[in-house]
């Protein structure tokens, strides 16, 4: 695999953390890989990039805001011009929308969440999770370039250099870019707390909490004295209870923290599919059926809201 | 107005899947399937629309699948959809090629808007919707949780990592729906009975012009079983002294 382009994902200020999973998975693959960042006013964002590759720029107002049709107009043009084989990003909502719609104007050779891979006889195989994660399936991609999401969980960033990269900036010809999308606004919840992909120790809530307020106390204070970020099972999110940036799942986010609290979680498959792979799972439930235990290595039969309280005294007495 | 809805059937996820004797493909014979859940809310989204701002709006269901599939189409039917087309194919199929397939039909049908699926819980691919917007040059609105009509398009809420986005797409466009868009209707037994009435067209990839070129080669399944035992512990001070041993909590 010669020359691979990543797309680096941020807020206009810095980089996702996460982004870093793609660079790591790109280095594994490749000598000659390529940073892509779109956006308006990337200097400060470029710089952080440029510790890891060398970056490209499409830096343009009518870049402002990550919207599918430009932005992926944009991506396919550079993926062209820079004859890139491989183009690769972390799984994230902003993945799936704007790299799946680049890999719709580049021919469709894709595969999404992309968990581990290998070289055989020449050939890079690929790991993927199917069927809520019951399925693990191998697969190669035909046709070029191929376009992988990678899970973040799966891949680590790579050192920081320590002279940095160069950067270069791309032309954007405005006139060319499709203009069907307005953006109007984001309504982005900002907790103090680290994103549920990017923590080492997640502590997820499900059903047994009644509301938001509970959630909070119970989960949310765990979480505090641990230095976790929380998630939740979609069951909170369909009830309003959480936003849905905190759910885990097939249809929530992939994590596989070194510790996953599951607090009052069935375990329904859509919801293992989002954490069976992390390092190590417990989980408190009053139901001592529950197929959660299955899933876990360390398990408490019982009221969520009695010992919750207890492991958040123990702790903050420790 | 027309309004598309893919339809993709899926194995339902409340059964426990084997796989084929070369482990290429889970094993169909044994399977059930369903409407994938997703597009149940994608059509239900579109009798919405006919309920409220488009009362003329006609809701034609597409799926890519074999002859049985028609079972899994009429669900969509049931719930009141007015036509259904049946895109035969046996065996596995990638979203490229669902995609281009899919394009053939809505340059046959002409629709205002595609509303579909954002993943199919079997593949879990996210893909089609983005593909199929980005060959047909329409706007994409991924993930959405509430459609609104305005005087030139659509202004749509989605749902992101980060928070929920507000967005304007002119029409036509492709709108994949997330699980908070609404709840689906259940097909009541005299809809459903309706419904073995309503026409079901049947066609082919070829009939279309289009022949799949494969962009994903699967080579094996493997299937995932948990790996762990489970410890009971007793006490929250039990819980935490194993999650210390563990070297995961300080
Ligand atoms: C297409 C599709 C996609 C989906 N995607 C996802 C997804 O991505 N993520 C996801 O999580 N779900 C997803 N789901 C939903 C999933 O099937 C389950 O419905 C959901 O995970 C259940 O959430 P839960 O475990 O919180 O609730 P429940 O299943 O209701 O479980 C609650 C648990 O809490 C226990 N409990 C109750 N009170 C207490 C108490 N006081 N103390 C201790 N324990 C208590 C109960 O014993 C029970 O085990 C999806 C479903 C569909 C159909
Ligand atoms: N075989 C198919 N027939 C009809 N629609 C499909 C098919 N495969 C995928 N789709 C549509 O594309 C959406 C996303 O699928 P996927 O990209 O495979 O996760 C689904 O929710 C369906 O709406």
């Amino acid at each position: 695999m010669n020359k691979v382009l990543v797309l680096l994902e941020h807020d206009g200020t810095t980089l996702r953390p996460s982004s870093g999973s793609a660079i790591g998975f790109a280095r594994e693959l490749s000598d000659e890989v390529t940073a892509l960042l779109l956006g308006e006013d990337l200097g400060a964002i470029a710089a952080e990039a440029a510790k890891y590759a060398p970056v490209l720029t499409a830096d343009h107002e009518s870049l402002s805001q990550n919207v599918a049709d430009r932005w992926a107009h944009v991506i396919t043009e550079v993926a062209r011009s820079q004859n890139a084989e491989l183009i690769v990003a972390t799984s994230t909502t902003w993945a799936k929308d704007i790299v799946g719609r680049s890999a719709g104007l580049l021919g469709g050779a894709m595969a999404s969440d992309v968990t581990d891979h290998e070289i055989t006889d020449g050939q890079l195989r690929l790991r993927r999770p199917m069927f809520a994660g019951a399925v693990n399936a191998t697969l190669i991609l035909e046709g070029s370039p191929k376009i992988i999401t990678v899970c973040p969980s799966a891949y680590n960033a790579p050192k920081p250099a320590d002279i940095p990269f160069l950067i270069e900036t791309l032309s954007v010809d405005a006139s060319t870019l499709p203009s069907a999308t307005r953006f109007e606004s984001l309504d982005c919840k900002k907790g103090a707390r680290p994103d549920v992909t990017e923590a080492h120790i997640v502590v997820s809530g499900g059903r047994a909490f009644k509301n938001a307020e509970d959630f909070e106390k119970y989960v949310g204070g765990l979480a505090d004295q641990l230095g976790a970020a929380t998630g939740s099972s979609r069951a909170l999110v369909d009830a309003g209870i959480t936003p849905n940036s905190l759910q885990v799942g097939q249809t929530g986010k992939i994590v596989a923290p070194e510790l996953y609290l599951a607090l009052g979680i069935s375990g329904a498959v859509q919801h293992l599919a989002g954490m069976k792979n992390s390092r190590v799972i417990a989980a408190i439930n009053q139901d001592p059926d529950a197929p959660i235990f299955e899933f876990a290595d360390y398990g408490l039969v019982g009221d969520v809201y009695k010992e919750v309280p207890r492991l958040i005294e123990e702790l903050n007495g420790s | 107005m027309k309004i598309l809805v893919p339809c993709k059937r899926v194995p339902d996820p409340d059964q426990k899947l084997r796989l084929n004797a070369d482990a290429t493909d889970i094993d169909g014979s044994a399977v059930t399937y369903i409407l994938n859940p997703f597009d149940a809310i994608a059509v239900e989204e579109a009798l919405r629309i006919r309920e409220t701002a488009h009362p003329e709006a006609e809701i034609i269901a597409v799926s890519i699948a074999p002859a049985e599939g028609e079972t899994d189409l009429r669900t969509a039917l049931a719930m009141g959809a007015d036509r259904a087309l049946l895109i035969e194919h046996e065996g596995q199929i990638d979203p490229w090629n669902v995609a281009r397939i899919l394009a053939a039909v809505i340059h046959q049908e002409k629709p205002a808007l595609i509303l579909m699926g954002k993943q199919a819980v079997d593949d879990d691919a996210n893909q089609v919707g983005q593909f199929l917007a980005a060959q047909l040059g329409w706007p994409q609105a991924t993930f959405v949780s509430k459609i609104e009509f305005t005087t030139d398009g659509l202004r749509i809420h989605r749902e992101t990592d980060i928070g929920i986005e507000i967005i304007h797409v002119t029409l036509p466009a492709v709108v994949t729906a997330d699980l908070r868009l609404n709840e689906p209707r259940y097909a009541s037994l005299p809809s459903i009975l309706k419904a073995k009435k309503k026409p079901t067209e049947h066609s082919t990839p070829a009939k279309l012009g289009i022949k799949p070129e494969p962009r994903i080669r699967l080579l094996g399944m493997e299937l995932i079983d948990s790996q762990r035992t489970c410890e009971k512990v007793t006490t929250a001070t039990d819980l935490l002294d194993r999650l210390r041993e563990s070297e995961v909590i300080e």
